[in-house]
């Protein structure tokens, strides 16, 4: 499997992942968030930033089902879903994951046909310090 | 003394309307797989253009193309004996591109920058590796951000924003049947095209293999190898060259406010994207709108960014452009004939210059699938990544 390619920007956010939070870059100065994380705020032009925790709950913005051809891997446990998360305090992130039956479970645990946009989610954390999402209620 | 600041308000600006003009185009054959390598290629190309032009190759004094081109200005410049370069550029994003290379050939004809520009596309796609096999060659950023999760190929990405164009506005897999069925209908009409005799129906659509649903295989561009290219000399040289000059009206390229890339998750409103900006820009320094347009030729690596694009350079409303492909209307004889060699879909992918050599075609008069007295087309390059689009006219 592939683990994210981190860069000096986005480290704070594995860091945090990796201990169970889920915590989005917010401006310093104006408490705009931004994401993907980045030295500069785009609305203040501050270089202050803080990590700011979020309550972890959102809802499906969208999502596919991958079908091979794909990296072996993924190819093994296709058909899966991959979703991307509106978070319920932060509505312009959004976090691309997958919908699982909890946490560590493969990324085809939970059926693809029982995925429906605007589905209320909340993050569980992978033992490799991936955000999953599961059903609020499942 | 002191020298006043020279200031122009945008009037004062002679701008590139129909300053240029395409004088001549070529194409290798178009396969799954050729002999030849990339670099023989783009040579047979460029010289196939500079043929239909009528123009030496010792006269070249420009060239553009695409960052992800691998044959070089030094290679190219070498090979075939052109002159002395004053302008060479190339343009990043992908099939983005495709018609920022004619525009930036244009801007520096236009400003005496050069005389004669070729813009070209070589690419063995077909028998090469898959891009987003490379696990190595991936940016840090947005990939950690998707590429863990399986969100591994372009298919995957667009097919995100497929299903929420779908949910928001009730575009279906018959719409984006109508927009494959169109590349493929115009494809059997045109023999270079790789699917020429190979019809498609709506029975296969439906019942074919996944890709990333809700994309099916048939949602997806062929992989090809091949090449092309254009050259691009001043209006006024172009009247004296052998073939009827196909001006470039307007250009733009496009890169709007907080664009993420393909994966363009993280904005206000995903579903506006690059066509939207390169359109403004691009209608702006246009004598016509988008009800003259005759004849379009829509980047098409996926059916899904032809409703998104149809928005985008206003053929409909924001949401209709799923609604638009009903009746016919890509068709031939309908309210916009598009892809008329094929497109990607159908004819080639070649990160789409064969969608600008096709708008050449048509506005000669010479195309497969002629739409009778053209004589103004849209052509557009990748939609969801920084992208670009040309609008010319006979």
């Amino acid at each position: 499997m592939l683990t994210p390619v981190v860069d000096e920007d986005g480290a704070p956010f594995w860091e945090y992942a990796a201990r169970g939070e889920l915590r989005v870059q917010t401006c310093a100065d104006c408490a705009e968030p931004r994401f993907p994380p980045r030295p500069c705020c785009p609305h203040c032009q501050s270089f202050a930033s803080e990590w700011r925790p979020v309550s972890g709950h959102g809802r499906v913005w969208s999502y596919v089902v991958p079908h091979p051809p794909l990296l072996p891997d993924y190819a093994e446990q296709a058909p899966y879903n991959v979703i991307v998360v509106e978070l319920a305090d932060a509505p312009r992130i959004r976090l691309v994951g997958n919908l699982v039956s909890g946490p560590d479970a493969p990324l085809n645990s939970h059926p693809p046909d029982r995925i429906r946009i605007g589905a209320r989610v909340r993050v569980v954390f992978s033992s490799a310090g991936l955000p999953q999402w599961i059903l609020e209620r499942p | 003394m002191a020298v006043a600041p020279v200031t122009a308000d945008s009037g004062d600006v002679a701008g590139i309307k129909d300053a240029t003009a395409i004088a001549g185009i070529g194409q290798t054959p178009f396969a799954r797989q050729l002999p030849e390598n990339e670099r023989t290629l783009a040579c047979r190309a460029i010289l196939a253009a500079l043929g239909d032009a009528g123009i030496a190759p010792a006269e070249v004094d420009a060239l553009a193309s695409y960052t992800m081109e691998e044959t070089d200005e030094v290679e190219v410049a070498k090979a075939l004996g052109l002159g002395d370069l004053t302008y060479f550029s190339k343009v990043g994003y992908g099939g983005g591109g495709s018609c920022a290379t004619v525009a930036h050939l244009a801007a520096a004809i236009a400003s005496g920058q050069a005389t004669v520009g070729v813009a070209w596309r070589s690419r063995k796609r077909g028998s090469g590796p898959r891009p987003w096999r490379n696990t190595t060659a991936q940016l840090p950023t947005p990939a950690q951000w998707t590429r863990p999760f399986g969100l591994l190929r372009p298919s995957d990405e667009i097919a995100m924003l497929t299903r929420r164009h779908m949910h928001e506005y009730g575009t279906t897999r018959d719409h984006l049947f109508n927009v494959a069925l169109a590349c493929r209908n115009r494809a059997n009409q045109n023999p270079a095209a790789i699917m020429y005799d190979r019809p498609l129906t709506r029975e296969m659509y439906m019942t074919s293999r996944w890709i990333s649903e809700p994309l099916c295989l048939f949602d997806n561009c062929l992989e090809t190898d091949g090449a092309l290219a254009c050259v691009v000399v001043s209006a006024e040289r172009a009247r004296d060259c052998r073939r009827a000059p196909v001006y470039i009206h307007s250009a733009a390229q496009g890169l709007p406010a907080q664009h993420h890339g393909m994966v363009n998750y993280w904005n206000d409103d995903p579903l506006t994207g690059p066509a939207w900006t390169a359109a403004r820009h691009l209608w702006k320094h246009a004598d016509f709108t988008p009800d003259d347009v005759q004849v379009a030729q829509i980047y098409d690596a996926f059916t899904a960014l032809i409703p998104l694009s149809l928005e985008g350079y206003g053929f409909c409303g924001r949401g209709e452009g799923g609604a638009f492909t009903e009746g016919g209307s890509l068709e031939i004889g309908g309210r916009l004939p598009m892809n008329t060699g094929g497109g990607g879909l159908s004819e080639a992918y070649v990160h789409g210059f064969n969608l600008i050599t096709e708008g050449v075609r048509q506005l000669r008069g010479t195309s497969t699938a002629q739409v009778p007295g053209a004589a103004t087309c849209l052509v557009t390059a990748g939609e969801g990544v920084p992208t670009s689009a040309l609008l010319l006219r006979s």
